[in-house]
């Protein structure tokens, strides 16, 4: 089933505007939601002449990831430890646009990670750094983007696992690298690597589905450890990870379904982190990600919905018609510059927002529609399965 | 979950000699970073930052742990703090050589109040403290960066940590308070105070009350403050009787309800109120205010009317109701939060 949406009308949108009541939060959220408000009003003054608004600006976007896959400036500096990130904020976008690269480019992008992988397993942020379970992540899923056998076959999938196991707390729990902090990113990062290439034993995931769940808050999300505040990028990797265990019943599904689906901001549409805090594009994956898979929870219960349980038109206007930068690249939220964290997530979001149990909604024309994402892993279904292939097929002796 | 933005670097590079330029570098020989024959993502480094790290990269290579290296590791942290490389390599350093750990921490503080927002730089100062087992600066210094941005994420983590290994729990409710009486709104401070409850007191029916009667003041303050409902949602899990049986709470809802209170929240906690009794006992007793019908009725006008944003998720809400007053479903109620 396809359906084209239509934009909010603003008279509705105008009512959710936050009175003032004094406090600095409040002081903030208005002053977002003017500068969000203004960008509604400005599109519906031309809609009416330009019914193909909003128009999601790929030639332009295509253009920003692919220049900056080429060269960065020194401004980028402080991402010198995350350059194997860079590789997948940039493919990952660039996949759900269906942009093809030419082989050549992919094994050039192959060899550049090869030199990030540590002679210890797993992946540092650029070449010759100390290994770490998010730049490992980061590699691994970029290569998979690839998709190629050069790809698959430069993660030395013994010495990964060796790497994991130094890792791996007594309580479930992952560091982040050696003598690095402990968050629940790094079960979400582990256990997504060893799903893929199949690594996984039980040795890997002792505890851990216990110790994500202790992450869940009062609030029904979870938090980056044990008694902290409910977040929407922990929530993703508590939740995710706990459906690779296959583990998902452990959850306070009611919980989690409520709090997520009060991170949608009324007026915005957009998804906060927390509660009582600002929009931002990135949560459109982190809190709208996590849905698919808590559907699939739900459907476990019997509850299984007819739909997606948050406003995906509200997400795709908030999206589409506040966090486009016109020269190419998406932003966080107006006032802000683009960058290709906020571009691949809010992509990635926009695509989870499209597509929902085998029906699309999209919002503007189809010349919007992006490809469909994993809800577990955020690479295209297309290149899990070609990779669980791989990996299945060429499984690592006596580990 | 985002990204550091460009970071300033810091003080007097502009004095800055290059290592190369040295004499007391002469007999290393830098190492260029090695991007393969052909590098993406590829940074176009200043002369300085490629310096600096060349000269990291031989250190790091022939493990040499040396004052000079200390030095260089803190120039490397100055252009990208965001390195978790020149960290642990920094910590290697100043173990080998038996520093002064106290010196390193007051170092740390200040490159942490510049970039609030990095994971490296907090692990850094943790792993000090608990190399010092000396926590007695922390609640300060998280004061102090908690002053900037009542809401960083790091710095509570930090500050949880240290109250928790050290038992420093005296005087956090006194903090959180003050930090509601600044922004009633900030969901952290909320956090907190659960925090600190469920490691002290714990839950006890006489903590519960209090507990309670503390929240609703604070909603009647302000009644649209999402933090507010949600701890006291938070409480009621601690309440053997269930969400919709605390005589204090349903009474408070009622009567913000009579006297014409539609916010979203009150009317999302008596909907949950109703499908707890609806879960219980199918249809309802009858006698009861919380029954499927009314339910239903709100669950509607929050669809259509005070909460339109989740139409979805309240028209779901309604047939899930309605599914379990029918007996369709099992409906787990299982609260695993702790
Ligand atoms: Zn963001």
């Amino acid at each position: 089933m396809e359906t084209l949406l239509k934009l909010r009308p603003i008279q509705e949108i105008r009512k959710n505007l936050t009175p003032s009541d004094g406090t600095l939060t409040t002081e903030e959220q208005i002053r977002v939601e003017r500068s969000i408000l203004k960008k509604f009003e400005d599109i519906q003054a031309i809609v009416a002449n330009k019914p193909d608004l909003p128009e999601l600006q790929k030639e332009q976007h295509k253009q920003y990831l692919m220049d900056s896959l080429v060269y960065l400036s020194s401004r980028f500096e402080c991402l010198d430890a995350s350059r194997a990130w860079l590789c997948y904020w940039i493919l990952h976008p660039l996949s759900l646009m269906g942009v093809r690269l030419e082989n050549t480019y992919k094994s050039q992008i192959a060899q550049f990670l090869a030199k990030c992988q540590s002679p210890e397993g797993g992946f540092g942020g650029g070449p010759g750094q100390y290994p770490h379970l998010a730049s490992t992540y980061a590699a691994v899923n970029a290569l998979m983007i690839l998709g190629t056998d050069e790809a698959f076959k430069i993660i030395d999938r013994r010495k990964l696992y060796e790497f994991f196991m130094t890792l791996k707390q007594p309580n479930g729990s992952f560091a982040m690298q050696v003598g690095g902090e402990i968050d629940i990113r790094g079960a979400y990062c582990a256990l997504a690597v060893a799903s893929l290439t199949n690594i996984m034993t039980n040795e890997l995931v002792r505890n851990t589905a216990e110790w994500i769940i202790s992450c869940q808050t009062y609030e029904g999300g979870f938090a980056g450890c044990p008694g902290m505040e409910a977040h929407g990028g922990y929530a993703f990797c508590g939740l995710a990870a706990l459906v690779i265990l296959n583990k998902g019943h452990l959850c306070d599904n009611k919980a989690l379904l409520r709090w997520l689906t009060q991170k949608q901001m009324k007026l915005e549409g957009g998804f906060q982190g927390r509660t009582n805090k600002l929009v931002d594009s990135c949560y459109s994956f982190w809190q709208g990600g996590a849905f698919p898979l808590l559907y699939s929870l739900l459907a476990n219960d019997g509850l299984k919905p007819q739909g997606h349980l948050f406003d995906e038109r509200a997400l795709q206007e908030y999206i589409l018609i506040c966090c486009q930068n016109p020269h190419g690249g998406l932003i966080d939220k107006p006032g802000k510059p683009s960058d290709t964290y906020h571009s691949c997530y809010a992509i990635s979001g926009l695509s989870v927002a499209q597509h929902v149990l085998n029906q699309k909604r999209v919002l503007g024309t189809y010349r919007n529609e992006l490809a469909s994402t994993h809800p577990l892993y955020n690479i295209r279904p297309d290149m899990v399965r070609k990779a669980l292939l791989y990996f299945h097929s060429n499984s690592v002796k006596s580990m | 979950m985002s990204e550091s933005t460009e970071s300033s670097s810091d003080e007097g590079d502009s004095q800055r000699v290059l290592y190369k330029n040295r004499p007391e570098w002469q007999d290393i020989t830098p190492l260029k970073q090695d991007d393969g024959d052909y590098p993406v993502v590829a940074i176009d480094y200043t002369l300085e930052f490629q310096d600096c790290f060349d000269y990291f990269r031989a250190i790091v290579h022939k493990k040499e742990y040396s004052e000079r290296a200390l030095e260089l590791t803190q120039t490397a942290a100055s252009y990208n703090a965001a390195n978790f490389t020149v960290w642990q390599y920094r910590r290697e350093i100043l173990k080998a050589l038996d520093k002064d750990l106290h010196e390193e921490l007051k170092y740390i503080e200040k490159v942490i109040l510049k970039q609030t927002k990095n994971y490296q730089v907090w692990h850094h100062r943790k792993v000090l403290v608990e190399w010092l087992k000396d926590p007695s600066k922390e609640k300060y210094f998280t004061e102090k960066a908690l002053s900037k941005d009542a809401k960083n994420y790091h710095a509570w983590q930090h500050r949880q940590w240290v109250i928790k290994t050290f038992d420093l729990f005296d005087g956090e409710l006194d903090y959180v308070e003050q930090l509601l009486k600044d922004d009633v709104k900030n969901n952290s401070a909320w956090n907190q105070r659960y925090f600190v409850v469920n490691n002290t007191t714990g839950f006890t029916e006489d903590v519960l009350s209090r507990e309670i009667q503390f929240t609703l003041e604070k909603i009647l303050e302000l009644q649209d403050n999402e933090s507010a409902w949600n701890y006291l949602r938070g409480l009621l899990l601690h309440d053997k009787t269930g969400l919709s049986r605390n005589k204090t709470v349903t009474e408070f809802c009622e009567s913000l309800y009579k006297d014409g209170s539609r916010s979203p929240f009150l009317l999302a906690l008596i909907v949950d109120m109703c499908s707890e009794r609806a879960a219980e006992d199918g249809a309802g007793d009858g006698n009861n205010l919380y029954t499927v019908a009314r339910a239903m009725e709100l669950c509607n006008s929050l669809a259509t009317n005070y909460d339109t944003i989740r139409a979805k998720y309240w028209e779901y809400t309604a047939e899930t109701i309605e599914k379990q007053s029918k007996g369709e479903v099992v409906d787990e109620a299982s609260s695993s939060t702790n």
